[in-house]
């Protein structure tokens, strides 16, 4: 092998490791984040009963609501793995359009979100109510605080791509954003389960 | 830096429309399944708990390996390491801290102590 | 018009005021120390004009060999602050009897027990021990760097920014008097309507994320940046004690996360997770912090465990004895330390099965522990053992661990707990366990792999000086304390009736503080003069005490770029194996990439700073406007397409044949 290949090979290889080794970092972060919300969930099991004579979960979610939310970002985490796809193809135009889409169908979640919030507390059920309520609001407002940096990433990187094109670092800084997006679906999951459905059947 | 496409293996492997797409799918099914039994079916609460739970377990599954990749590591897999590790954390913590506050009741109010008592079944 | 601005400027300033800065005379004395010490450093650098070398060679700095020294500064200083606390608590529980109310008042003595444990735990100990791997573990692996240096970096700011804070609290303001740990109801709003508990809220949550970072940081460079060939089981046993200890920061930190976001919140916007009443449950606070604080005493300890292994098999000259089952004993601890939190809080009010089982757990958890401590025994068996400080060190360990790990089996019976729970019983174990076994550990490794950061070793006589003052003033500090523990004494009583007949043995313990304090003052000695006289200990070889591990094959003081070629492993003890083959390792050189130095971590770590501090001081928009500051400057660091720089392997060479030139010289001046 001519050594200008070798520098190229060994290049390649530098580059690849490092990749490796920043999306395993950032796996273990998600890890670390997940016991962060398992005691967010622990908080809530313990008090989610303590309505102190308010409204309890059976009395404020309106699931059809919920479902349409949790299908927003159901598709969103969906069209995030296409403009993953469409990475790997190179395909810097149609990266921009699902990143595009993805990042619409987060803002619709954080809003429809927001909106139940905001008319929870308009109707005096604010967290200052009850422990329930504080523990549901911070649940809920944690994973959309989380959706919301996820957004101001996606719309960050949605810029160096434009700008920068899919260059090594865009890609892997891209991976890292589509394990985080994910990552919060996953999240969400048990959020819909345990707070959502739970609570309607006044568990 | 060098701006050409890096062709690396690692990438292309687990990357694919038939396991993004499968996996929304599954995912839309389950959780509309968690949906409908939530609302339409009837019965033993907790029972309606175990199958919720089921279903989310089920759909986490779905998500962590068509969304996630677990488990695709070559070589030491560290990833499901990590992950395996987070499980057993966050089981310890969540049941575990049910188990203790709940078991806290034990000492307290008359009524209570009654009630937890009525509901153990050596006590 | 003048009106309006003076209302914008108190809105803006929150609850500051003139009347947050103390004027009672201890307080006030405190509040100078601080201003006057930070003042007085500000003059010297600007005296000796070394701003820029400052900024240049250390607050901008990525390499983890200097940012460990500045975690160790700053954890020695803390220690410093510590003591004094300790000291303070120490003269008043010893005269504040019968109508004697000692020279603190309660509020004040509470505030600096708080503080104490806090610093102690927080600054001192997770300070030196990050200290340590920064130095040591990218050494030790064959490694040039951390996985993510930058991140690292940032880390040791936020801690500094934690520790920042909670030095300022003794100048505008108050600190926590609610312990430690900051039990509510007591640190809910209604009982502690000042901003201590804000100040101690902020402190921790942003020196844990520091903490969880690093966590993070170190376990990806264990798992990926081996030198080839180096296996998980041909690495030195340092090495997988880091590796189990960041396995527990990075999953326990994130549940002191949410704890302390929760009491703030609580605090700030009133909600009602562990108030007494609104439906909160101020017991889950209790059950959350421990569910962290239990993992947090095995971070601690498990890397100073794993400086005995190296320090045991070093200065026995054996090779360390049952090197799988140290690896096996350290993952049942790291497992098993998630099964036990409940042993603080036995007299909560949980059940017999409750009880029971983590009862069980604790005990169970003393074995791999024990297993260890065998191991370390048969390692010294039939070696040639040279009773040096860090051997001293060690064997001092032994002694009080033992007594304070028996005690903590005692009370790993809830039956026996129930009687000594929170009493002076406890402080003594929890003392033998994390200064007999931490603190002890993490001196033993300063004075170990001192030359090979700074090339010259300790002063050795004055090491053992300070060595037994610190002993036998412990020993005589916190023996006493079983014993009144026995006899009904409580922690944190700031006065007690002469009639209890506790005052001797607090007395006693006086003493034991006094004597700790010579030991101390030895050690500041010891510094001084080492470095006056460094140049009769130069390390000419590297190897100044016959090393087993690769840290020992580079020249002291190491280079910035640790290997001129990342070595190739092929054998446990790897440079031991070689020194006995007689196989000289002929120098390569290589191309090495480094990050370059970037500002920006302090940069972020100080918008951190602002965003606690305007949490404390209820200056809200300050707050905001400094997360924003984090995010634009997360940004801007991103844009940074050249983080890295290259120095040729020629480059390399010169730089080697430099340093063999200026050993040459000191080998003239021994």
């Amino acid at each position: 092998m001519s050594s200008a290949t070798e520098t190229a090979a060994l290049e390649l290889r530098r580059e690849h490791e490092a990749t490796e080794k920043t999306v395993f970092g950032f796996w273990v972060y998600l890890m670390t984040d997940c016991v962060l919300f398992a005691s967010l969930f622990a908080v809530y099991a313990v008090i989610h009963g303590n309505t102190y004579g308010g409204p309890s979960g059976k009395d404020i979610f309106k699931l059809p609501y919920v479902l349409i939310e949790t299908f927003a970002l159901l598709a969103s985490s969906f069209t995030c793995g296409l403009a993953m796809l469409s990475m790997q193809r190179h395909a810097k135009k149609q990266v921009l359009f699902w990143l595009g889409v993805t990042f619409l169908l987060g803002v619709s979640f954080l809003c429809l979100e927001l909106n139940e919030f905001h008319h929870l507390v308009a109707d005096g059920n604010s967290w200052r109510q009850s422990g329930f309520l504080s523990s549901y609001f911070t649940l809920v407002g944690t994973h959309g605080l989380h959706i919301t940096f996820g957004l101001i990433w996606m719309a960050i990187m949605a810029g160096y791509v434009w700008k920068r094109g899919l260059t090594d670092t865009v890609r892997k800084r891209l991976m890292l954003l589509s394990l985080f997006w994910h990552f919060l679906d996953v999240i969400w999951i048990f959020i819909f389960t345990i707070v959502y459905l739970y609570g309607s059947l006044g568990l | 830096m060098s701006q050409k496409p890096l062709v690396s293996e690692h990438d292309e492997q687990h990357l694919s429309y038939g396991k993004y797409t499968g996996g929304f799918l599954a995912s839309v099914a389950l959780t509309f399944c968690a949906y409908w039994v939530a609302t339409h079916v009837g019965g033993d609460r907790n029972v309606l708990a175990g199958i919720l739970a089921l279903l989310a377990v089920t759909q986490f599954i779905v998500q962590m390996v068509l969304f996630l990749h677990i488990g695709e590591e070559r070589g030491p897999r560290w990833k499901l390491a990590a992950a395996a590790f987070m499980l057993g954390v966050v089981l310890i913590l969540v049941v575990g801290s049910i188990w203790i506050m709940n078991n806290l009741n034990y000492r307290m109010t008359p009524q209570q102590i009654i009630r937890y008592m009525q509901s153990q079944d050596n006590l | 018009m003048m009106n309006l601005v003076g209302q914008c400027a108190f809105a803006l300033l929150g609850k500051l005021g003139w009347n947050q800065i103390p004027r009672n005379p201890i307080e006030a004395g405190g509040a100078a120390t601080i201003v006057c010490g930070v003042l007085f450093i500000v003059a010297l650098v600007t005296y000796l004009h070394r701003w820029k070398w400052l900024w240049k060679e250390w607050m901008t700095t990525q390499d983890p060999k200097r940012i460990g020294v500045m975690y160790i500064v700053v954890a020695l200083v803390m220690l410093l602050r510590g003591s004094g606390d300790a000291i303070l608590m120490r003269l008043q529980q010893s005269i504040s009897v019968g109508n004697n109310n000692g020279i603190l008042s309660s509020s004040h003595f509470q505030q600096i027990a708080s503080a104490h444990g806090t610093i102690m735990i927080f600054f001192v100990a997770m300070g030196l021990m990050f200290g340590i791997i920064n130095l040591v573990l990218p050494l030790q692996i064959g490694a040039r760097d951390v996985a993510f240096p930058f991140l690292n970096a940032t880390s040791f700011w936020l801690f500094f920014m934690g520790m920042a804070l909670v030095n300022v609290s003794l100048v505008l303001g108050d600190f926590s008097a609610a312990g430690w740990l900051s039990y509510p109801p007591l640190s809910e709003l209604r009982y502690s309507p000042t901003v201590g508990v804000d100040y101690w809220i902020w402190a921790l949550q942003i020196a844990g994320v520091g903490s969880l970072l690093s966590g993070v940081n170190f376990l990806v460079t264990i798992l990926r940046m081996r030198a080839p060939g180096m296996t998980l089981m041909k690495m030195p046993m340092f090495a997988w004690s880091v590796l189990g200890s960041m396995s527990l920061v990075a999953f326990a930190f994130p549940i002191l996360t949410v704890t302390l976001a929760l009491l703030a919140l609580d605090r700030t916007v009133g909600a009602h997770f562990f108030t007494a009443g609104g439906g909160g449950n101020a017991m889950m606070y209790v059950n959350l912090i421990w569910a962290w604080g239990h993992p947090e005493v095995y971070i601690l300890v498990l890397p100073a465990f794993g400086i005995y292994s190296e320090i045991v098999s070093t200065y026995a000259r054996k090779r360390l004895f049952g090197y799988t089952s140290m690896v096996w004993a350290i993952w049942a601890i790291v497992l098993l330390s998630f099964t036990v939190w409940l042993h603080h809080f036995f007299t909560m009010g949980a059940g017999a099965n409750v009880n029971a089982f983590f009862g069980i757990m604790t005990a169970v958890i003393a074995v791999p522990t024990g297993v260890k401590i065998f191991n370390w025994i048969f390692t010294m068996h039939r070696g040639r053992i040279s009773f040096r400080s860090p051997m001293l060190w060690f064997l001092g360990f032994v002694t009080t661990f033992t007594i304070g790990g028996v005690a903590g089996v005692m009370m790993s019976v809830p039956a026996i707990d129930f009687q000594v729970h929170n009493s002076l019983f406890l402080v003594a174990h929890f003392h033998m366990m994390i200064v007999g076994g931490v603190v002890f550990g993490y001196f033993a490794a300063l004075t170990y792999w001192f030359p090979k950061i700074f090339g010259f070793r300790l002063h050795e006589k004055l090491g053992s000086i300070a060595f037994w003052f610190w002993l036998v003033g412990f020993l005589v500090a916190f023996i006493p304390l079983y014993i009144l523990g026995f006899m009904g004494a409580t922690r944190r009583l700031d006065h007690y009736d002469a009639s209890l007949g506790w005052q001797p043995l607090f007395i006693v313990a006086g003493v034991g503080v006094v004597l700790i304090g010579i030991g101390v003052g030895f050690q500041i000695l010891q510094l001084v003069v080492s470095i006056w006289q460094r140049n009769e200990r130069r390390d000419l070889s590297g190897d100044p005490w016959n090393g087993r591990t690769l840290e020992w094959s580079v020249p002291s003081p190491a280079p910035f770029y640790n290997f001129t070629k990342q070595p190739v492993v092929t054998a446990r003890d790897q440079f031991w194996e070689d020194k006995q083959s007689g196989k000289n390792r002929v120098k390569e050189y290589e191309d090495i990439v480094l990050p370059k130095n970037s500002g920006l971590s302090v940069v972020i770590a100080s918008f951190a700073f602002l965003v606690g501090f305007g949490m404390v001081w209820h200056m809200y928009w300050l707050s905001l406007v400094s997360l924003l500051g984090i995010i634009v400057t997360l940004v801007v660091r991103s844009m940074n397409e050249e983080p890295e720089y290259t120095i040729t392997a020629r480059e390399v060479e010169k730089l080697e044949h430099q340093r063999e030139h200026q050993l040459k010289e000191y080998e003239g001046l021994v």
